[in-house]
């Protein structure tokens, strides 16, 4: 399995998550801002960090980047598309998952190991957790404050779409302490904290974020690779 | 030149934490009286060529405001023509 990881300009976590997709069993293909190809991926991370520097909002510019021309049309047909921070704040720029990511409520860069719970577990990129499941791992943003209109909320609660919420403690004033969320399909997840962070004992706090990328191989083992 | 300034504003509902650190700092002025601050964004385009078509400039800048200058979940714009040097 080949799960592709976008670089854009300003992008930090793309080694971080390459070596997580690793170490979960897959091959991992480094995709490129500038470049519409997927080269044949089976899935897609957009990793944390600043996306041409953030500039005007977070996510803003790289919506418009050719790569994710590509990622936008394929997401439509299934295939699996985890935006973690950064990529994130893309996924709902791109209108892929709803709502929007706003300056944090206190003004400060947070930047600690958090608890959250997982909530919907029938995601291609969750399926590995148990429902109710609490997991430790890293968070690290400046605009993370998960922001919606009441009828979005209501509407991703009724449908079993908020994937997590943050536990002991909101980091960022996100409403309904929302961490993640998925689309209706359950292909686009997108994740405030940082699951590729936390892969190995050796550098995270835990190694509960590796069951991400261990789900969204077992999604494709079961569903088998997107047309 | 024409140029067409768009104003980009967080929407009346979603807090601007940005604009509260500003107000309360006020006080340490000595500034009384200040109910709330803030704070958007002010991007001036300057199209190229004269400014006679200004109908169609301000449909244009409407288009990039709506697509990339706002976020329509959270923000809402302002547009109007400036005529002529500053």
């Amino acid at each position: 399995m080949r799960i592709g990881v976008v670089t854009f300009p300003g992008s930090l976590d793309d080694g971080d998550a390459r070596r997580a997709a690793r170490l979960a069993g897959a091959e991992d293909i480094a995709l490129w801002h500038n470049d519409p190809d997927l080269h044949r991926v089976d899935a897609v991370v957009l990793p944390g960090g600043f996306s041409y520097g953030d500039y005007l909002r977070a996510g803003a510019i790289a919506r418009f980047s050719p790569v994710m021309q590509s990622i936008i049309e394929a997401a439509g047909t299934g295939l699996p598309v985890l935006g973690i921070c950064n990529g994130f704040q893309v996924l709902c720029e791109a209108h892929l998952l709803p709502g929007a990511l706003a300056r944090n409520e206190h003004l400060h860069f947070r930047n600690r190991d958090q608890v959250l719970r997982v909530l919907a577990t029938d995601t291609a990129w969750t399926n590995g957790y148990s429902e109710g499941q609490e997991i430790l791992i890293p968070v690290k943003n400046g605009e993370g404050r998960y922001v919606a209109d009441e009828a979005t909320l209501d509407e991703l609660e009724a449908g079993n779409r908020v994937v997590a919420r943050y536990v002991g403690g909101n980091p960022n004033g996100s409403m309904r302490d929302i961490a993640a969320i998925r689309n209706e399909a359950g292909n686009v997840v997108g994740i405030m904290p940082h699951p590729e962070h936390a892969v190995e004992a050796l550098t995270g706090p835990s190694t509960d974020g590796l069951a991400f990328f261990t789900s969204v191989l077992r999604h494709l083992a079961t569903a088998g690779a997107p047309a | 030149m024409a140029r067409v300034v768009v104003d980009v504003m967080l929407k009346p509902e979603i807090l601007d934490p940005q604009g509260q650190a500003v107000a309360n700092a006020l006080p340490r002025l000595g500034v009384d009286g200040v109910e709330s601050v803030r704070i958007g964004k002010r991007i001036e385009i300057e199209f190229a060529g004269g400014g006679d078509d200004q109908a169609a400039r301000l449909e244009q800048a409407r288009e990039i405001a709506d697509k990339l200058l706002a976020n329509p979940v959270i923000e809402d714009f302002t547009l109007r023509v400036e005529d002529g040097d500053r």
